[in-house]
């Protein structure tokens, strides 16, 4: 499988004006590492209002001005340039957005599913294939000439997804697909996203929605107060969480209503108040002295990776 | 106690059908009950109904044996899922909480509540932070019953837990009701006594 997006140590920081002139630079993502596969559908598990977001927009290219983006982006293997994404994007990488906010309002489905067009075999060409793909997603013709208000919202999710896919793309990024759809919907927008797996596509899943990256993701990225602390097979969530290797990850698990609904006191740092060692530092159950002064890297082992200092020696099995 | 809805029937202005018909519905502070249905069913505007934002419908809501008051404070209040949407963006979170009741320090402390936040826009902080806020904001003394309508969805699995668990600690201490509205089964299954299909109580 080839990999197809390596996202490396990058941090997102925003320059924000405070009193009169004074300006402070605002850090959201701290340090932010993935990579996805062909075929390979990776979550990112964040709280919402934790800046996951801005991780699709960096890919795309599509940051506010007032951003700074450091660290890498590659795609097969080569650092995107602002111009690089801008050639990718609706191309090789597509977003399917949130919601159909995203879409305009005042146009037809169909005509904004094809978008610019040069000539007119251009758009019968490419109107042919979004009937297809349409079809296939079971929207009927009649939908062609709808406007955006006019579909619920089973339709909508069902509209972005196979837009997405008229460009034929390798890399699919899902933002918060699910929030405000029913149980069905919910399943039926998963199922997109397991067929395009099959398909060879990979899928980058960003959600706050745990029991949605359990169903689909091969394996789930955590994310907490703006850093990625560990990169999970999707077999690790079982059991007591044993294999789980972070302890907020465990802890997170184990909070599940079905899992015992546990509780561990705290909450995530938010900007300004993150400490100067690892972010997880002050709900720690097994944290060292050096935790405190010293931020601990993103360790790599293999599939998996965490961020924690306990596991430097390698994983025994069972830990 | 007891929140009584007798033969609620609703449908919005524009609409030919009704979105809810006949519902009844006896709610006390003795049990906990879910209530779930799929989006769109109606479960959010019958709780806006029961809390009294919703005045235009048919039937009536009653507590305690007495129509729902339409000034002053609610004694049924409503959490909804998006704390962002609930607060003035131009007032500090002190404003926000005071704007219902003078809260104690025990109580910040019970919900995780840093005293650092307080000086915040609702802007600045997360929506687990900002939820804690809308959440304690509710439990003003009057309130005699919670309507929680999907109000830990968009939260993490650690901060929902924390969330519901000092909830349903005020709830049993102040002897209120709580109507717990989500899709989420294994959640409804945790804490509810009793769970309501709306579909089941509604006739349309």
């Amino acid at each position: 499988m080839e990999k197809l997006l390596d996202v490396e140590n990058v941090s997102i920081s925003f320059i924000q004006y405070t009193k009169g002139l004074n300006q402070r630079d605002l850090k959201v993502i701290s340090d932010l590492t993935l990579d996805i596969s062909e075929g390979e559908i990776l979550a990112v598990l964040g709280s919402s209002g934790s800046g996951k977001s801005l991780l699709a927009h960096a890919i795309f290219g599509i940051l506010p001005e007032n951003a700074n983006l450091n660290g890498n982006i590659k795609y097969k293997g080569k650092i995107l340039s602002q111009e690089d994404k801008e050639e990718l994007r609706g191309k090789d990488i597509v977003l399917v957005p949130q919601s159909v906010n995203f879409l305009d309002p005042l146009m037809k489905i169909s005509d904004q599913a094809i978008g610019h067009v040069e000539s007119d075999e251009e758009k019968k060409a490419k109107k042919q294939k979004q009937r297809e793909i349409f079809e296939h997603y079971n929207l009927g013709p009649e939908v062609d000439d709808m406007y955006p208000f006019q579909l619920s919202g089973g339709m909508a999710r069902r509209v972005l997804v196979s837009t997405a896919l008229l460009s034929n793309p390798k890399l699919v990024v899902a933002d918060e697909p699910t929030p405000g759809l029913d149980e069905k919907t919910v399943q039926e927008t998963l199922n997109h996203f397991k067929h395009m797996k099959e398909d060879g596509i990979g899928v980058l899943l960003i959600t706050h929605d745990i029991h949605a990256a359990l169903e689909v993701a091969d394996r789930i990225g955590i994310f907490y107060s703006g850093y990625v602390i560990e990169i999970a097979l999707k077999d690790d969530f079982t059991g007591e969480g044993e294999n789980l290797l972070h302890p907020y990850t465990k802890a997170l698990f184990k909070a599940l209503p079905a899992n015992g609904f546990e509780i561990i006191k705290g909450h995530q740092p938010l900007h300004g108040e993150i400490p100067k060692g690892c972010p997880y530092y002050d709900r720690c159950e097994m944290r060292f002295d050096r935790c405190k002064e010293e931020r601990p890297e993103l360790l790599d082992l293999g599939k998996k990776k965490v961020r924690c200092f306990k596991y430097e020696e390698g994983v025994q099995d069972g830990t | 106690m007891e929140l009584k809805a007798t033969n609620i029937s609703f449908k919005y202005p524009s609409a030919k059908k009704y979105l809810l018909k006949d519902i009844n519905l006896e709610l006390d502070n003795k049990k906990i009950i879910g209530l779930i249905g799929d989006s769109g069913s109606g479960k959010s505007t019958l709780c806006k109904i029961l809390s009294g934002y919703v005045t235009k419908y048919e039937g009536s809501v009653t507590f305690d044996g007495q129509p729902l008051p339409k000034k002053g404070f609610k004694p049924v209040q409503l959490i909804y899922q998006h704390p962002e949407k609930v607060m003035n963006p131009k007032w500090k979170m002190k404003q926000v909480l005071e704007e219902s009741w003078d809260v104690t320090d025990d109580a910040l402390a019970e919900f995780g509540i840093q005293k650092s936040w307080l000086t915040r826009f609702p802007q600045e902080l997360s929506g687990g932070e900002l939820q804690r806020f809308s959440v304690l904001r509710s439990l003003n003394p009057n309130t005699k019953f919670l309507i929680a309508d999907e109000m830990t969805t968009m939260l993490d699995a650690i901060t929902q837990a924390q969330i519901l668990d000092s909830v349903l600690k005020i709830v049993k201490k102040r002897k209120m009701g709580f109507l717990l509205v989500s899709h989420d089964m294994p959640l409804v299954e945790t804490i509810c006594d009793e769970k309501i299909y709306l579909k089941d109580i509604n006739g349309v």
